[in-house]
């Protein structure tokens, strides 16, 4: 399989990190097209309009107002058409409670928010460069888990 | 004076190919979809030559064979993790051999084109196998390290610790969850 662009979606409430993750994805070699929603609502809307694209991956943040993260990736992980889709959640809790939770629930990867521009655009690199090898090569979806 | 013309794209393009082709004096096959096969093997020239006559009509023939060729870098690394003998070998020495190409090329070839290198690869394959044996058999992580060649068990948690931010035993657990909720809903 090959892809050209990796098209990411991020829903994340708070407009300072959108822009900031919109900057580190400009900045890394993957080259990405991206989508931005405000909160969960405006995501799951998108994603199920039919005929809508899918991305390759979504980044979720867990906090947000009218439908949080959580409640996205479980309905996500229940839709036929968008529970393959890979889950990157985004957030700043590290309560081990809210980690194991995302997983069980069918997250893919677990971020910790970082505090430095260098630091996120290493991680998205990191999270981005590892879904491109789960797209393109024969790894075991099931068991795609990371703690980044 | 002015006329004005319509193009038929498909059969444009054909006669392009036909012309191009024709100058090569093989016999050749023009699949519907984009597609040429030759009886024979066109040699090296005689590409190049196709190569750029195309060119000039903004015909470009496309270089699969680098894909393919990370696709068998790829295939080989698969098998020389399953293998017990292989995997005592060097990888550089391994794939080398193997595919018959300098390890260089490979390695630039495979990093230019998947954003990771060999070796990353390698350890991310090697991580996958032992989650997909720590989800699907009864085997303890100490026959897991040996199966994988790992020197011990805590050379084998670090790396998957190191990979994937998890302990295989928090992983495991995870993994049991997952399908105690599956079993649920279903």
């Amino acid at each position: 399989m090959t892809i050209k662009n990796l098209i990411v979606f991020l829903a994340e409430d708070d407009e300072d990190d959108r822009w900031l993750f919109e900057q580190a994805l400009e900045n890394i070699k993957i080259k990405t097209e991206l989508s931005m929603f405000k909160n969960g609502k405006e995501l799951m809307d998108f994603l199920k309009k039919p005929d809508s694209i899918q991305p390759h991956i979504v980044f979720l943040d867990l906090n947000m107002p009218i439908k949080n993260g959580m409640e996205c990736l479980k309905e996500m992980k229940q839709h036929d058409n968008l529970k393959s889709i890979p889950v990157a959640i985004y957030s700043t809790s590290s309560s081990e409670k809210d980690i194991e939770n995302t997983f069980v629930n069918g997250a893919n990867i677990y971020i910790n928010k970082p505090n430095k521009f260098s630091a996120l655009k290493k991680v998205i690199e990191k999270v981005l460069q590892l879904n491109w090898q789960y797209q393109t090569s024969n790894l075991n979806k099931e068991n795609f888990l990371f703690r980044i | 004076m002015k006329i004005y013309v319509t193009f038929d794209f498909d059969v444009a393009c054909n006669a392009i190919l036909e012309e191009q082709l024709s100058k090569l004096n093989v016999e050749y096959f023009i699949n519907g979809t984009r597609e040429i096969l030759f009886n024979k093997q066109l040699t090296e020239q005689q590409q190049s030559v196709l190569a750029t006559s195309l060119k000039k009509y903004g015909v470009e023939v496309i270089d699969n064979q680098k894909t393919e060729l990370i696709q068998r870098i790829k295939d080989a690394i698969q098998e020389m993790l399953k293998d017990d003998e292989a995997n005592l070998y060097k990888i550089s020495s391994y794939l080398s051999d193997k595919l018959d190409y300098s390890y260089a090329y490979l390695s630039n070839l495979f990093s230019e084109a998947t954003y990771t290198s060999i070796e990353n690869f390698v350890i991310l394959q090697k991580v996958d196998y032992v989650k997909e044996l720590i989800a699907t058999t009864d085997l303890t992580l100490t026959e897991i390290a040996y199966r994988l060649n790992y020197s011990s068990v805590a050379h084998l948690s670090g790396q998957f610790k190191k990979i994937t931010g998890l302990t295989p035993t928090v992983f495991y657990k995870i993994i049991e969850k997952r399908k105690a909720v599956k079993s649920k809903t279903v």
